[in-house]
């Protein structure tokens, strides 16, 4: 071994087992770290969103744009609202509005239902392995 | 030889007894010995060490043939082919730590290959991934260091580099 024979008992010493390219492979590790965490971390971010009406699906849209979507039921009009990266059932004729109570959903597999209009929001994306139901 | 593979079967043993907050994330002790053996003797004396101690620890653990033993076994190999690769490298510049984290990094590739094959029939397994990473950078780089200091010593015990070298 090319030591420069320094004895380990002094702080810092330990610098001297690391050679160039061990700086470079530690480095390197720590940035697949990073990058795993942020590919496989990331998941749950929706893109996009499936509003059905009567079991059918009515519209389909992506989150990057602000929009509404009027979607028509058995029992008036419910509203959809969506902004970029959430969306939400904005007004609904239904008589509890457990719908238009849940908010904004922004994760993918989020699902908003307004059974008495049979109205449903959904929203997708990557990584959504489970729904916010059955979850 | 013998002496080296008891060496790392006390040392997995002794592992065992360490309470770990994640179940799969060990310090991998053991692998100190490994990397000394791959240095000093080399590869095909860290596999025999390597694979000797896989069994040995199990038995002595009461794993063997369980999941545990599978995945170990399978840790085990991946490292085993991980280092007939890095021991290529030139060794001005890649040390013990070196391939003691790319033999980390194989180590977590393979258990993980296996769990989702076998053991997870699902994707989440692959969720912990960057846990395994951070474990496998964390102690596959005080591993390589343990071991290097070893070396280290061993060879100053020999006197094989000269006293003169000292600055």
């Amino acid at each position: 071994m090319r030591g420069a024979g320094l004895r380990l008992r002094s702080a810092g010493a330990w610098r001297v087992l690391l050679r160039p390219g061990d700086w470079a492979v530690a480095l390197a590790g720590l940035a697949v770290c990073a990058a795993s965490g942020l590919w496989l971390w990331r998941g749950g971010e929706a893109d996009g969103v499936i509003v059905r009406a009567a079991g059918k699906v009515f519209a389909q849209a992506s989150l990057s744009h602000p929009r509404r979507i009027d979607v028509p039921g058995p029992l008036g009009m419910t509203v959809i609202e969506i902004e970029p990266g959430r969306a939400r059932v904005a007004s609904d004729p239904g008589p509890r509005q457990y719908c238009v109570r849940q908010g904004w959903l922004a994760r993918a597999g989020a699902v908003a239902i307004c059974a008495p209009n049979e109205v449903s929001l959904t929203l997708t994306g990557r990584g959504a392995d489970y729904d916010s139901l059955n979850y | 030889m013998a002496r080296c593979a008891a060496a790392a079967i006390v040392l997995s043993v002794a592992e065992a007894a360490i309470p770990l907050p994640l179940p799969g994330v060990k310090p991998g002790l053991a692998n100190i010995v490994i990397l000394v053996v791959l240095a000093r003797w080399g590869w095909r004396e860290a596999a025999w060490v390597s694979l000797l101690r896989v069994f040995a620890a199990s038995l002595l653990l009461g794993q063997f043939l369980a999941p545990g033993f599978f995945l170990s076994l399978a840790g085990a190999l991946a490292s085993l082919l991980a280092l007939a690769g890095t021991s290529r490298l030139p060794e001005k510049w890649f040390g013990p730590v070196s391939h003691s984290i790319f033999a980390a990094f194989a180590h977590i590739g393979a258990q993980l290959a296996l769990a989702r094959l076998w053991l997870v029939p699902h994707d989440g397994v692959f969720y912990l991934l960057p846990l395994f990473c951070a474990a496998a950078v964390l102690f596959g780089l005080i591993n390589g260091l343990a071991a290097a200091a070893l070396l280290r010593e061993l060879l100053q015990k020999k006197g094989s580099p000269p006293a003169a070298t000292m600055p």
